[in-house]
């Protein structure tokens, strides 16, 4: 397969390699003159040294061809208007955008980038495995053609939300719950629902009142 | 009208000192504090130290009360991703992004992004005066140079 890398910093120059490797043909675009001769001297011909955030050089690495675009640049604004660059004037079937803050993947969802990978989510999903009940807001997707996404939140010991009913959360306008997962089993919720330590609820809210649903479950 | 202004450089403190003027409720964002001291004071509006892509910060900016939106930082890229939050996440009706590079500017003017571009505008705007055409910018430039030396006096 081919793929573009946008960005020959660390996490750029490794992808590439590993790609290589795995028998795929690559070519990185990389701004500095510096940093794309060393990749070069590293990797040989597989380096474009220009920005990837102007649609002629992405053409220029072939990107109307590439089966993948991968935005792994160090700035999150240059990783989603690669991306959406890409999209719009490559047709690139798929895009993959690097999330250094993590609150920017629901913003790159909402804004038409699927796939975003985020080292801090990765590593925090290492470290919520290893400490089962610890609690967790997670928002799991952008409900397409609306501003909707869907959130996954554990209730911990000590969270104000425990043994308050749903009626009583006073969630934000316009958001609801869906259903209530207990002991491996689905609980239908109502206002009268009370929750429960190691419930994980389902939500349903509008994208911009995610801080407020934290709120009215955490505190 | 509710305006909020994201990047207070030279083209952003300025347009804010003309809003203010108007009477427009001005918040204006920027990461560096020191660029927020570029406003005359006691300054009328509000203002922010913070990132104008951040949906926290535009919340604490009022966004959802927000009738224009502008981003006007040194990074085109900055300035199209907090366009695109104020339009897509928060429906802010009026946004407009500054992108000094012409292509990106009309890519995303045909994504429904209000996009100007001063590169193209500047381009155009010397042309027509080196050919004489009385017909291009000349309100514009006038209006400029009014601005220019209203500012010159209260120095």
């Amino acid at each position: 397969m081919y793929f573009v890398v946008a960005g020959g910093g660390e996490v750029g120059f490794h992808l590439a390699k590993a790609l290589l490797e795995a028998g795929h043909e690559v070519m990185v675009i990389e701004s500095d003159r510096r940093r794309a001769q060393f990749i070069e001297d590293q990797l040989g011909s597989v380096v474009l040294h220009a920005p990837a955030d102007e649609g002629r050089y992405q053409l220029e690495a072939g990107c109307q061809r590439a089966d993948a675009v991968i935005a792994v640049t160090g700035e999150d604004p240059a990783n989603l208007i690669i991306c959406q660059l890409a999209k719009w004037k490559c047709n690139v079937p798929r895009v993959i955008a690097r999330v250094n803050d993590p609150k920017n993947e629901i913003v790159f969802k909402t804004l038409g980038i699927d796939e975003t990978i985020s080292s801090t989510r990765v590593l925090m999903s290492v470290i919520e495995q290893e400490l089962p009940s610890s609690g967790g807001f997670l928002p799991l997707m952008p409900l397409t053609g609306s501003h909707l996404e869907l959130i996954e939140a554990e209730i911990a010991p000590g969270a104000p939300s425990a043994g308050k009913t749903v009626h009583a959360l006073s969630l934000p306008r316009g958001s609801a719950i869906g259903g209530v997962v207990r002991k491996g089993s689905v609980v239908h919720a109502d206002d009268d629902t009370r929750l429960e330590v190691g419930d994980r609820v389902i939500v349903l809210a509008p994208t911009k009142d995610e801080s407020d649903v934290r709120k009215a479950l955490f505190g | 009208m509710k305006v909020i202004v994201v990047g207070c450089g030279r083209v952003g403190a300025t347009l804010i000192e003309l809003l203010v003027k108007g009477d427009h409720d001005v918040t204006v964002i920027d990461l560096d504090r020191g660029a927020l001291t570029k406003l005359s004071q006691p300054f009328k509006g509000t203002t922010i130290q913070g990132n104008g892509t951040d949906l926290d910060v535009l919340r604490q900016a009022g966004i959802d009360k927000a009738d224009a939106f502008l981003a006007l930082t040194q990074g085109d890229n900055r300035n199209l991703m907090a366009a695109q939050v104020a339009k897509q996440i928060f429906g802010v009706k009026m946004v407009i992004a500054k992108v000094n590079d012409p292509i990106r500017a009309n890519t995303y003017r045909r994504h429904g992004i209000g996009t100007f571009s001063r590169t193209s505008i500047l381009a155009v705007l010397l042309e027509a005066m080196l050919m004489g055409d009385p017909e291009v910018g000349k309100l514009l430039l006038e209006r400029a140079k009014s601005l220019e030396s209203s500012l010159a006096e209260a120095i």
